[in-house]
Protein backbone atom coordinates (compact mmCIF):
# COMPACT_ATOMS: atom_id res chain seq x y z
CA UNK A 1 0.00 0.00 0.00
CA UNK A 2 1.38 3.52 -1.03
CA UNK A 3 1.18 5.67 2.08
CA UNK A 4 0.28 9.47 1.38
CA UNK A 5 3.33 11.78 2.08
CA UNK A 6 2.68 14.27 5.16
CA UNK A 7 4.00 17.36 5.45
CA UNK A 8 4.34 19.89 8.23
CA UNK A 9 2.49 23.45 6.97
CA UNK A 10 2.80 25.56 10.50
CA UNK A 11 4.14 25.96 13.77
CA UNK A 12 2.72 27.31 17.25
CA UNK A 13 4.59 27.32 20.34
CA UNK A 14 5.19 28.42 23.60
CA UNK A 15 8.46 27.92 25.63
CA UNK A 16 10.02 29.11 28.64
CA UNK A 17 12.70 31.09 25.98
CA UNK A 18 9.96 32.22 22.97
CA UNK A 19 5.84 32.20 22.27
CA UNK A 20 7.06 31.82 18.79
CA UNK A 21 9.28 29.74 16.50
CA UNK A 22 11.15 32.56 15.30
CA UNK A 23 11.72 34.14 19.46
CA UNK A 24 12.42 30.39 20.45
CA UNK A 25 15.02 29.61 17.39
CA UNK A 26 16.61 33.31 18.28
CA UNK A 27 17.27 32.58 21.64
CA UNK A 28 18.49 29.04 20.61
CA UNK A 29 20.75 30.13 18.67
CA UNK A 30 22.29 33.04 21.11
CA UNK A 31 22.39 30.67 24.24
CA UNK A 32 19.26 32.17 25.92
CA UNK A 33 17.87 30.14 28.78
CA UNK A 34 14.80 30.69 29.96
CA UNK A 35 14.78 28.75 33.79
CA UNK A 36 13.54 31.06 36.47
CA UNK A 37 12.37 30.43 40.20
CA UNK A 38 8.89 30.31 41.08
CA UNK A 39 7.12 29.28 43.97
CA UNK A 40 5.69 25.77 44.50
CA UNK A 41 3.11 25.37 47.29
CA UNK A 42 4.06 23.18 50.31
CA UNK A 43 7.74 23.13 48.62
CA UNK A 44 8.62 27.26 48.61
CA UNK A 45 10.72 28.13 45.60
CA UNK A 46 11.95 26.12 42.82
CA UNK A 47 13.23 26.08 39.27
CA UNK A 48 11.45 25.94 36.61
CA UNK A 49 10.59 27.12 32.66
CA UNK A 50 7.83 29.29 33.20
CA UNK A 51 5.98 30.12 29.65
CA UNK A 52 4.93 34.04 29.54
CA UNK A 53 2.58 34.02 26.63
CA UNK A 54 -0.28 36.18 26.31
CA UNK A 55 -3.68 34.17 26.96
CA UNK A 56 -5.83 36.72 26.43
CA UNK A 57 -4.74 37.18 22.68
CA UNK A 58 -7.10 34.19 22.21
CA UNK A 59 -9.18 33.84 24.68
CA UNK A 60 -11.46 35.38 27.12
CA UNK A 61 -10.73 36.12 30.80
CA UNK A 62 -13.76 33.61 31.99
CA UNK A 63 -12.25 31.13 29.28
CA UNK A 64 -9.00 31.30 31.43
CA UNK A 65 -10.33 31.37 34.54
CA UNK A 66 -12.89 28.23 33.57
CA UNK A 67 -10.16 26.20 31.66
CA UNK A 68 -6.95 24.63 32.36
CA UNK A 69 -3.41 26.20 31.59
CA UNK A 70 -2.78 23.06 29.34
CA UNK A 71 -6.05 24.07 27.64
CA UNK A 72 -5.20 27.97 27.38
CA UNK A 73 -1.30 26.64 26.11
CA UNK A 74 -3.17 24.42 23.39
CA UNK A 75 -5.45 27.00 21.99
CA UNK A 76 -2.63 29.41 21.90
CA UNK A 77 -0.28 27.08 20.34
CA UNK A 78 -3.15 25.89 17.79
CA UNK A 79 -3.95 29.53 16.82
CA UNK A 80 -1.02 30.16 16.33
CA UNK A 81 -0.27 27.52 14.19
CA UNK A 82 -3.07 27.62 12.28
CA UNK A 83 -2.39 31.58 11.56
CA UNK A 84 1.32 30.67 10.97
CA UNK A 85 -0.56 27.69 8.06
CA UNK A 86 -1.85 30.23 6.31
CA UNK A 87 -4.87 27.67 5.83
CA UNK A 88 -7.85 29.54 4.86
CA UNK A 89 -9.66 27.98 8.07
CA UNK A 90 -13.05 29.57 7.76
CA UNK A 91 -13.76 27.68 4.31
CA UNK A 92 -12.21 24.47 6.05
CA UNK A 93 -14.94 21.63 6.82
CA UNK A 94 -14.16 21.21 10.67
CA UNK A 95 -15.53 17.52 11.19
CA UNK A 96 -12.40 16.86 9.47
CA UNK A 97 -10.13 18.62 11.73
CA UNK A 98 -8.16 16.55 14.19
CA UNK A 99 -6.50 17.79 17.47
CA UNK A 100 -4.19 15.04 18.59
CA UNK A 101 -2.28 16.41 21.86
CA UNK A 102 0.52 14.27 23.40
CA UNK A 103 0.40 15.42 27.26
CA UNK A 104 2.50 13.60 29.79
CA UNK A 105 -0.18 13.80 32.59
CA UNK A 106 -2.97 15.97 32.77
CA UNK A 107 -5.55 16.28 36.18
CA UNK A 108 -2.93 16.48 38.76
CA UNK A 109 -2.67 20.37 38.59
CA UNK A 110 -6.62 20.56 38.71
CA UNK A 111 -6.97 17.60 41.72
CA UNK A 112 -3.95 19.65 43.88
CA UNK A 113 -6.58 22.83 43.58
CA UNK A 114 -9.38 21.66 44.78
CA UNK A 115 -7.60 19.60 47.68
CA UNK A 116 -6.33 23.26 48.70
CA UNK A 117 -8.90 25.20 47.81
CA UNK A 118 -11.45 22.65 50.18
CA UNK A 119 -8.90 22.58 53.19
CA UNK A 120 -9.42 26.28 53.38
CA UNK A 121 -13.16 24.70 54.15
CA UNK A 122 -11.89 21.73 57.19
CA UNK A 123 -12.37 19.23 53.54
CA UNK A 124 -15.88 20.04 52.85
CA UNK A 125 -16.49 18.29 49.77
CA UNK A 126 -19.55 20.53 49.13
CA UNK A 127 -16.95 23.32 48.64
CA UNK A 128 -15.44 21.02 45.64
CA UNK A 129 -15.74 23.28 42.25
CA UNK A 130 -18.51 21.87 39.85
CA UNK A 131 -15.69 22.54 37.18
CA UNK A 132 -13.57 19.97 38.26
CA UNK A 133 -14.46 16.88 35.90
CA UNK A 134 -14.29 19.26 33.07
CA UNK A 135 -10.91 20.40 33.90
CA UNK A 136 -9.29 17.39 35.04
CA UNK A 137 -10.59 14.61 31.95
CA UNK A 138 -7.65 13.94 30.27
CA UNK A 139 -8.83 15.31 26.76
CA UNK A 140 -9.24 18.39 28.57
CA UNK A 141 -6.52 20.64 26.33
CA UNK A 142 -7.59 18.54 23.23
CA UNK A 143 -11.10 19.60 23.63
CA UNK A 144 -10.52 23.15 25.10
CA UNK A 145 -9.16 23.64 21.88
CA UNK A 146 -11.99 21.98 19.70
CA UNK A 147 -14.45 24.61 21.79
CA UNK A 148 -12.12 27.89 20.60
CA UNK A 149 -12.20 26.40 17.08
CA UNK A 150 -15.57 25.09 16.90
CA UNK A 151 -13.84 22.13 15.16
CA UNK A 152 -16.30 18.74 15.17
CA UNK A 153 -13.52 15.89 14.32
CA UNK A 154 -11.83 13.92 16.61
CA UNK A 155 -10.38 15.95 19.59
CA UNK A 156 -7.93 13.65 21.96
CA UNK A 157 -5.10 13.34 24.25
CA UNK A 158 -2.29 11.19 24.07
CA UNK A 159 -0.84 10.18 27.26
CA UNK A 160 2.45 8.79 26.62
CA UNK A 161 5.04 10.17 29.43
CA UNK A 162 7.12 12.01 28.33
CA UNK A 163 7.40 10.76 24.76
CA UNK A 164 3.86 12.42 24.47
CA UNK A 165 4.78 15.18 22.12
CA UNK A 166 5.96 13.28 19.18
CA UNK A 167 3.09 10.93 19.61
CA UNK A 168 0.83 13.84 18.72
CA UNK A 169 3.02 14.41 15.23
CA UNK A 170 3.21 10.32 14.80
CA UNK A 171 -0.74 9.80 15.98
CA UNK A 172 -1.29 12.47 13.33
CA UNK A 173 0.91 10.76 10.59
CA UNK A 174 -1.50 7.85 10.72
CA UNK A 175 -4.83 9.48 11.01
CA UNK A 176 -3.87 11.65 7.79
CA UNK A 177 -2.39 8.83 6.00
CA UNK A 178 -5.96 6.70 6.91
CA UNK A 179 -7.89 9.71 5.16
CA UNK A 180 -10.02 10.09 9.10
CA UNK A 181 -8.96 13.71 8.80
CA UNK A 182 -7.97 16.43 5.94
CA UNK A 183 -5.81 18.72 8.46
CA UNK A 184 -4.64 17.78 12.02
CA UNK A 185 -3.98 19.89 14.65
CA UNK A 186 -0.75 17.87 16.86
CA UNK A 187 1.97 18.16 19.10
CA UNK A 188 2.28 18.42 23.46
CA UNK A 189 1.60 20.54 25.34
CA UNK A 190 2.25 20.27 29.98
CA UNK A 191 0.65 22.46 32.41
CA UNK A 192 3.34 20.01 35.00
CA UNK A 193 4.82 23.36 36.61
CA UNK A 194 1.62 23.92 38.54
CA UNK A 195 1.16 20.74 40.31
CA UNK A 196 3.53 20.42 43.40
CA UNK A 197 3.42 16.67 42.98
CA UNK A 198 6.01 16.33 39.86
CA UNK A 199 7.71 18.41 41.97
CA UNK A 200 7.78 16.52 45.16
CA UNK A 201 8.04 13.26 42.91
CA UNK A 202 11.39 14.09 41.29
CA UNK A 203 12.82 15.26 44.60
CA UNK A 204 12.02 11.97 46.20
CA UNK A 205 13.22 10.02 43.41
CA UNK A 206 16.35 12.94 43.51
CA UNK A 207 16.40 13.75 40.07
CA UNK A 208 15.30 17.75 40.82
CA UNK A 209 18.10 20.15 39.81
CA UNK A 210 19.41 22.33 41.28
CA UNK A 211 22.22 25.57 40.87
CA UNK A 212 22.21 28.53 42.00
CA UNK A 213 22.42 30.19 38.92
CA UNK A 214 18.64 29.18 37.25
CA UNK A 215 19.62 29.79 33.81
CA UNK A 216 22.81 26.95 34.01
CA UNK A 217 20.66 24.52 36.17
CA UNK A 218 19.51 22.31 33.06
CA UNK A 219 22.92 21.24 32.30
CA UNK A 220 22.79 17.52 30.24
CA UNK A 221 25.80 15.80 29.42
CA UNK A 222 27.90 18.19 31.76
CA UNK A 223 29.70 16.47 34.78
CA UNK A 224 27.79 18.45 37.46
CA UNK A 225 24.15 17.54 35.99
CA UNK A 226 22.13 16.97 39.19
CA UNK A 227 18.72 15.94 37.90
CA UNK A 228 15.52 17.73 36.17
CA UNK A 229 13.92 21.11 35.51
CA UNK A 230 10.69 21.37 35.11
CA UNK A 231 8.71 23.27 32.26
CA UNK A 232 5.31 23.89 30.68
CA UNK A 233 4.93 24.70 27.33
CA UNK A 234 3.58 23.23 23.88
CA UNK A 235 4.13 23.13 20.76
CA UNK A 236 1.24 22.14 18.08
CA UNK A 237 1.94 21.81 14.14
CA UNK A 238 -0.35 21.88 11.23
CA UNK A 239 0.21 18.45 9.21
CA UNK A 240 -1.70 17.93 5.92
CA UNK A 241 -0.92 15.23 3.47
CA UNK A 242 1.10 16.39 0.77
CA UNK A 243 -1.19 17.24 -2.34
CA UNK A 244 -3.84 19.22 0.17
CA UNK A 245 -0.27 21.40 0.89
CA UNK A 246 0.60 21.90 -2.41
CA UNK A 247 -2.50 22.55 -3.67
CA UNK A 248 -2.91 25.59 -2.12
CA UNK A 249 0.54 26.63 -2.35
CA UNK A 250 1.77 26.24 1.71
CA UNK A 251 5.07 26.56 2.84
CA UNK A 252 6.58 23.25 4.14
CA UNK A 253 8.50 23.06 6.73
CA UNK A 254 9.62 19.39 5.90
CA UNK A 255 8.07 16.29 5.58
CA UNK A 256 7.91 13.29 8.19
CA UNK A 257 9.97 10.72 7.43
CA UNK A 258 9.48 8.06 9.50
CA UNK A 259 8.91 6.75 12.89
CA UNK A 260 8.62 4.41 15.82
CA UNK A 261 7.13 3.78 18.71
CA UNK A 262 7.72 0.68 21.52
CA UNK A 263 8.05 -0.08 25.31
CA UNK A 264 11.00 -1.06 27.75
CA UNK A 265 9.21 -3.58 29.40
CA UNK A 266 11.73 -3.80 31.94
CA UNK A 267 11.10 -0.76 34.39
CA UNK A 268 8.96 2.27 35.93
CA UNK A 269 11.35 4.69 35.61
CA UNK A 270 14.91 3.78 34.38
CA UNK A 271 15.55 3.68 30.71
CA UNK A 272 16.51 0.77 28.63
CA UNK A 273 19.24 1.24 25.85
CA UNK A 274 18.82 -1.33 24.11
CA UNK A 275 15.15 -0.89 23.64
CA UNK A 276 15.91 2.90 22.63
CA UNK A 277 18.52 2.02 20.38
CA UNK A 278 15.44 -0.34 18.49
CA UNK A 279 13.03 1.98 18.14
CA UNK A 280 15.81 4.46 16.76
CA UNK A 281 17.06 2.05 14.57
CA UNK A 282 13.24 1.56 13.56
CA UNK A 283 12.32 4.51 12.88
CA UNK A 284 15.34 4.95 10.31
CA UNK A 285 14.17 1.78 8.47
CA UNK A 286 10.94 3.03 8.21
CA UNK A 287 11.67 5.85 6.64
CA UNK A 288 14.41 4.02 4.31
CA UNK A 289 17.19 6.02 5.51
CA UNK A 290 20.78 4.62 7.20
CA UNK A 291 22.10 5.84 10.25
CA UNK A 292 24.50 8.39 7.54
CA UNK A 293 21.18 9.92 6.40
CA UNK A 294 20.58 11.51 9.33
CA UNK A 295 22.28 14.68 9.93
CA UNK A 296 20.80 15.51 13.35
CA UNK A 297 19.98 13.86 16.39
CA UNK A 298 18.04 15.84 19.07
CA UNK A 299 18.83 14.00 22.68
CA UNK A 300 16.17 13.53 24.61
CA UNK A 301 18.45 13.94 28.02
CA UNK A 302 16.94 15.56 30.66
CA UNK A 303 20.47 15.90 32.56
CA UNK A 304 20.07 12.39 35.00
CA UNK A 305 23.27 11.10 35.71
CA UNK A 306 22.45 7.78 34.31
CA UNK A 307 19.66 8.47 32.04
CA UNK A 308 21.83 10.71 29.80
CA UNK A 309 25.03 7.88 29.58
CA UNK A 310 22.22 5.66 28.57
CA UNK A 311 21.04 7.98 25.76
CA UNK A 312 24.10 8.66 24.69
CA UNK A 313 25.71 4.93 24.90
CA UNK A 314 22.42 4.30 22.58
CA UNK A 315 23.10 6.52 20.33
CA UNK A 316 26.96 6.48 20.15
CA UNK A 317 26.43 2.64 19.35
CA UNK A 318 23.34 3.19 16.31
CA UNK A 319 25.76 5.99 14.86
CA UNK A 320 29.13 4.76 14.93
CA UNK A 321 29.14 4.25 11.18
CA UNK A 322 27.80 7.73 11.42
CA UNK A 323 30.40 10.25 12.40
CA UNK A 324 28.84 13.29 11.19
CA UNK A 325 25.94 12.77 12.24
CA UNK A 326 25.06 16.43 15.11
CA UNK A 327 23.54 15.59 18.32
CA UNK A 328 21.54 18.66 20.39
CA UNK A 329 19.97 18.68 23.53
CA UNK A 330 17.67 21.67 23.81
CA UNK A 331 16.59 20.98 27.61
CA UNK A 332 19.46 22.90 28.04
CA UNK A 333 17.86 25.86 27.31
CA UNK A 334 13.74 25.29 28.84
CA UNK A 335 14.50 22.25 31.11
CA UNK A 336 11.92 19.56 31.25
CA UNK A 337 8.40 20.28 29.35
CA UNK A 338 7.59 16.91 30.01
CA UNK A 339 4.75 16.45 27.51
CA UNK A 340 5.95 18.98 25.36
CA UNK A 341 9.58 18.33 24.96
CA UNK A 342 9.30 16.59 21.96
CA UNK A 343 7.24 18.72 20.20
CA UNK A 344 9.10 21.83 21.48
CA UNK A 345 12.49 20.38 20.91
CA UNK A 346 11.69 19.31 17.18
CA UNK A 347 10.63 22.99 16.63
CA UNK A 348 13.59 24.28 18.08
CA UNK A 349 15.56 22.48 15.05
CA UNK A 350 13.04 22.95 12.11
CA UNK A 351 14.81 26.19 10.84
CA UNK A 352 18.42 24.10 10.67
CA UNK A 353 16.97 22.89 7.17
CA UNK A 354 16.72 26.60 5.97
CA UNK A 355 20.14 27.94 7.43
CA UNK A 356 22.02 24.68 7.65
CA UNK A 357 23.05 26.12 11.99
CA UNK A 358 22.32 23.66 14.70
CA UNK A 359 21.84 25.05 18.51
CA UNK A 360 23.96 23.42 20.44
CA UNK A 361 23.26 22.02 24.10
CA UNK A 362 24.57 24.35 26.55
CA UNK A 363 25.59 24.95 29.96
CA UNK A 364 28.08 21.40 29.21
CA UNK A 365 31.32 23.51 31.33
CA UNK A 366 33.02 19.76 31.94
CA UNK A 367 31.37 17.29 29.23
CA UNK A 368 31.13 13.85 31.40
CA UNK A 369 33.46 11.61 29.40
CA UNK A 370 30.41 8.83 29.35
CA UNK A 371 28.20 11.21 27.76
CA UNK A 372 31.05 12.14 24.86
CA UNK A 373 29.54 11.59 21.14
CA UNK A 374 31.88 12.69 18.12
CA UNK A 375 28.84 14.84 16.45
CA UNK A 376 28.11 16.91 20.11
CA UNK A 377 27.39 20.14 19.35
CA UNK A 378 28.16 21.75 22.95
CA UNK A 379 27.49 25.49 24.09
CA UNK A 380 27.44 27.35 20.42
CA UNK A 381 25.79 26.76 17.57
CA UNK A 382 27.16 24.91 14.45
CA UNK A 383 27.33 25.26 11.15
CA UNK A 384 26.57 22.05 9.17
CA UNK A 385 27.21 20.44 5.87
CA UNK A 386 23.95 19.31 5.39
CA UNK A 387 20.66 18.97 7.41
CA UNK A 388 18.46 16.78 5.20
CA UNK A 389 17.23 15.16 8.01
CA UNK A 390 16.37 15.03 11.95
CA UNK A 391 15.83 12.61 14.26
CA UNK A 392 13.89 13.64 16.84
CA UNK A 393 13.88 11.27 20.46
CA UNK A 394 11.30 11.66 23.31
CA UNK A 395 11.33 8.84 25.68
CA UNK A 396 9.21 8.20 28.80
CA UNK A 397 8.66 6.83 32.30
CA UNK A 398 6.60 2.75 32.03
CA UNK A 399 9.52 2.63 28.97
CA UNK A 400 7.78 4.38 26.48
CA UNK A 401 10.46 5.66 23.32
CA UNK A 402 9.40 7.35 20.60
CA UNK A 403 12.04 8.37 17.77
CA UNK A 404 10.48 10.64 14.52
CA UNK A 405 12.12 11.66 11.65
CA UNK A 406 11.42 14.49 9.38
CA UNK A 407 13.31 15.58 6.26
CA UNK A 408 14.04 18.23 4.24
CA UNK A 409 10.96 18.62 1.39
CA UNK A 410 11.61 17.64 -1.55
CA UNK A 411 8.99 17.55 -4.06
CA UNK B 1 -27.70 44.45 55.14
CA UNK B 2 -29.32 46.69 53.14
CA UNK B 3 -31.12 45.45 49.16
CA UNK B 4 -28.00 47.83 47.48
CA UNK B 5 -25.62 46.13 50.07
CA UNK B 6 -26.80 42.56 48.60
CA UNK B 7 -27.39 43.49 44.97
CA UNK B 8 -23.68 44.67 45.60
CA UNK B 9 -22.58 41.63 46.90
CA UNK B 10 -24.18 39.26 43.85
CA UNK B 11 -22.22 41.97 41.22
CA UNK B 12 -19.38 41.91 43.12
CA UNK B 13 -19.34 37.72 42.76
CA UNK B 14 -20.64 38.10 39.31
CA UNK B 15 -17.42 40.39 38.12
CA UNK B 16 -15.32 37.60 39.55
CA UNK B 17 -16.94 34.77 37.89
CA UNK B 18 -17.45 36.60 34.57
CA UNK B 19 -14.13 39.24 34.20
CA UNK B 20 -15.08 39.87 30.68
CA UNK B 21 -18.92 41.16 31.07
CA UNK B 22 -19.56 45.08 32.33
CA UNK B 23 -21.55 45.07 35.28
CA UNK B 24 -21.77 48.74 35.87
CA UNK B 25 -25.17 49.06 34.69
CA UNK B 26 -27.39 46.05 35.31
CA UNK B 27 -30.62 46.71 35.32
CA UNK B 28 -32.10 45.09 38.81
CA UNK B 29 -35.60 43.94 37.77
CA UNK B 30 -34.48 42.54 34.11
CA UNK B 31 -33.26 38.97 34.60
CA UNK B 32 -29.49 38.50 34.59
CA UNK B 33 -29.21 35.88 31.80
CA UNK B 34 -30.64 38.63 29.84
CA UNK B 35 -27.94 41.08 30.24
CA UNK B 36 -24.95 39.28 29.96
CA UNK B 37 -23.32 35.76 28.69
CA UNK B 38 -23.71 33.23 31.93
CA UNK B 39 -24.72 29.91 31.74
CA UNK B 40 -25.60 27.30 34.06
CA UNK B 41 -22.12 26.72 35.36
CA UNK B 42 -22.09 30.24 36.22
CA UNK B 43 -24.95 30.22 37.77
CA UNK B 44 -23.44 27.19 40.14
CA UNK B 45 -20.42 29.34 40.71
CA UNK B 46 -22.48 32.02 42.54
CA UNK B 47 -24.31 29.65 44.39
CA UNK B 48 -20.72 28.41 45.30
CA UNK B 49 -19.33 31.89 45.85
CA UNK B 50 -22.69 32.60 48.61
CA UNK B 51 -21.39 29.30 49.91
CA UNK B 52 -17.83 30.09 50.54
CA UNK B 53 -18.10 34.09 51.13
CA UNK B 54 -20.99 33.87 53.30
CA UNK B 55 -21.85 30.87 54.42
CA UNK B 56 -25.26 30.95 52.67
CA UNK B 57 -26.75 27.67 51.47
CA UNK B 58 -28.74 28.20 47.98
CA UNK B 59 -30.85 24.83 47.65
CA UNK B 60 -31.05 23.85 43.81
CA UNK B 61 -35.01 24.39 43.59
CA UNK B 62 -34.56 28.41 44.96
CA UNK B 63 -32.00 29.00 42.17
CA UNK B 64 -34.58 30.20 40.03
CA UNK B 65 -34.75 33.11 43.09
CA UNK B 66 -31.42 34.05 41.71
CA UNK B 67 -32.65 35.10 38.48
CA UNK B 68 -32.40 39.22 39.02
CA UNK B 69 -30.41 41.50 41.13
CA UNK B 70 -34.13 42.40 42.87
CA UNK B 71 -35.03 38.71 43.54
CA UNK B 72 -31.74 38.40 44.71
CA UNK B 73 -31.75 40.72 47.21
CA UNK B 74 -35.33 39.92 48.30
CA UNK B 75 -34.34 36.32 48.84
CA UNK B 76 -31.34 36.88 50.00
CA UNK B 77 -31.58 39.64 52.85
CA UNK B 78 -33.69 37.05 55.39
CA UNK B 79 -30.51 34.91 54.64
CA UNK B 80 -27.87 37.45 55.33
CA UNK B 81 -30.55 39.08 58.31
CA UNK B 82 -30.28 35.16 59.83
CA UNK B 83 -26.71 35.74 59.73
CA UNK B 84 -26.37 38.70 61.55
CA UNK B 85 -25.39 40.97 58.69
Amino acid sequence: MKLSRVVITGVGLTAPNGNSLTEFRHNLLNGVAGVERIDVRYMGTQLAGVCHYDALKYQKKKEVRVGTRAGSIAIYCAREALADSKINFEAQAKDRVGIYIGCTEHGNVETENEIYNISKFNYETKYWSHYHNPRSVANNPAGETSLSLGITGPAYTIGAACAAGNMGLIHATQMLRLGEVDLAICGGVSESIHTFGIFAGFKSQNALATHEDPKKASRPFDKARNGIVISEGGALYTLERLEDALARGAKIYGEIAGYHVNSDASDYVLPNPERQSECIQKAIARAGMTTRDIDLVNTHATATPLGDIQETQGIRTVFADSPDTLVNNTKSFIGHAMGAAGALELAGNLPSFDDLIVHPTINVDDLDPQCALPGLVLNHPKKAKRVDAILNNSFGMLGINSALIVKRFVA
Amino acid sequence: MTNDEIKKVVIDIISDIAPDEDTSNLKPDVRLREQMQLDSMDFLDIVMELRKRYGIEVPEAEYIKLATLDSCAEYLGPKFAALGK
